[in-house]
């Protein structure tokens, strides 16, 4: 199926997150995204691709650190290469060209939008903080399992543990996306995108901004 | 990168608050809105709590009204603050001055400081 929406998105890094004043004078929680300097590496179509993107390029790189195949990928485009590439599908991907540059402008304040990132690495957690477990009570007679997973499954029937059920484990480190968060405002001088609310992943990690996906109303 | 995030901070950071420690006696002059004319409103009581930093700082204000404590917390720079004005300097050995809750009347006093710069 085809990407029939036209969604905009930018690349940009977490630089934290802070508040701000809005106008009744009410506390607004932001995350201070940096997204200056994103350009268009690629422009993908129906007839060669079989699809519509756009591929932006973001974040500095030492040009002597980019292998021949991707430095040729970049001089196509005409741009310096970059550390990052991304592709946003989107239906109106004719309407970008190679090297275009794109800042934070793209958005509008009061704009919804997904952030997409990859969240912070738990380390091996239990079930109760990976998969939300409720645990074993504390008392009542409960001894050395307060924090245990409990049964696991029957014993002769069916004689194995089912593929796929939640244990402890790794946790964090994956691709995350929180969806329908507002754009406060947008600081195109300084390339910054200040948007309402947390977003997943470290301070200093790489993002994505999207257009969002289930916005109401007034998104667009 | 930080560098943006201080930038932020700096242009909700106000410059025209008096410094002031848990135990001083403050005057909030707080403005107010009712539907839509604006007044400016006195908060006056002991300074309980300085908390956070930042533009994240807060400060609560506890005054005793018609016998009933009353405490509000106002974020350090908030816009709405019109001025403060610090009535008294406390001399307490807390940061945090919760112990005057259980307190009532004159045990709930705190003592004025005396040439802050003699020591």
């Amino acid at each position: 199926m085809s990407t029939t929406r036209n969604v905009r998105g930018l690349l940009g890094k977490k630089l934290g997150m802070t508040q701000v004043w809005d106008e009744n004078n009410r506390v607004v929680p932001v995350t201070v995204i940096s997204a200056a300097s994103n350009v268009v590496t690629q422009v993908r179509s129906a007839d060669t691709d079989g699809y519509t993107a756009v591929q932006l390029g973001f974040g500095e790189v030492k040009p002597t650190q980019v292998t021949k195949p991707l430095a040729g990928h970049f001089a196509r485009a005409g741009v310096t290469p970059r550390r990052h590439l991304v592709e946003i599908r989107t239906a109106d991907a004719a309407g970008y060209s190679l090297g275009q540059e794109l800042s934070a402008d793209l958005f509008n304040a009061g704009e919804r939008v997904d952030v997409t990132g990859t969240s912070k690495g738990k380390g091996f957690a239990g079930v109760m903080k990976r998969h939300g477990f409720h645990g074993v009570s504390a008392s009542h007679g409960s001894h050395r399992n307060h924090r245990k997973p409990g049964s696991i499954g029957g014993c002769a029937t069916p004689a194995r543990v089912f593929k796929g059920l939640r244990m402890a484990g790794r946790m964090g480190v994956e691709t995350v996306t929180t969806q329908n968060l507002t754009v406060h405002a947008v600081d195109a001088d300084k390339g910054l995108l200040l948007v309402k609310g947390a977003v997943p992943g470290p301070k200093g990690t790489v993002v994505i901004v999207r257009s969002a996906a289930k916005a109401k109303g007034d998104g667009k | 990168m930080t560098n943006a995030l201080d930038g932020i901070a700096a242009g909700i950071v106000r410059d025209d608050i008096p410094e002031f420690r848990p135990g001083d006696t403050l005057k909030v002059y707080v403005r107010v809105v009712e539907g839509n004319r604006s007044r400016v409103q006195l908060f006056q009581g002991i300074c309980i709590r300085i908390q956070g930093s930042g533009a994240g700082r807060t400060f609560t204000v506890r005054k005793v009204s018609f016998g009933v404590g009353v405490e509000r917390t106002f974020p350090l720079h908030t816009p709405i603050i019109d001025r403060i004005e610090v009535a008294t300097r406390g001399d307490v050995r807390r940061a945090k001055l919760y112990y005057l809750r259980n307190l009532r009347g004159k045990a709930a006093k705190i003592k004025e400081k005396r040439e802050p710069a003699a020591r």
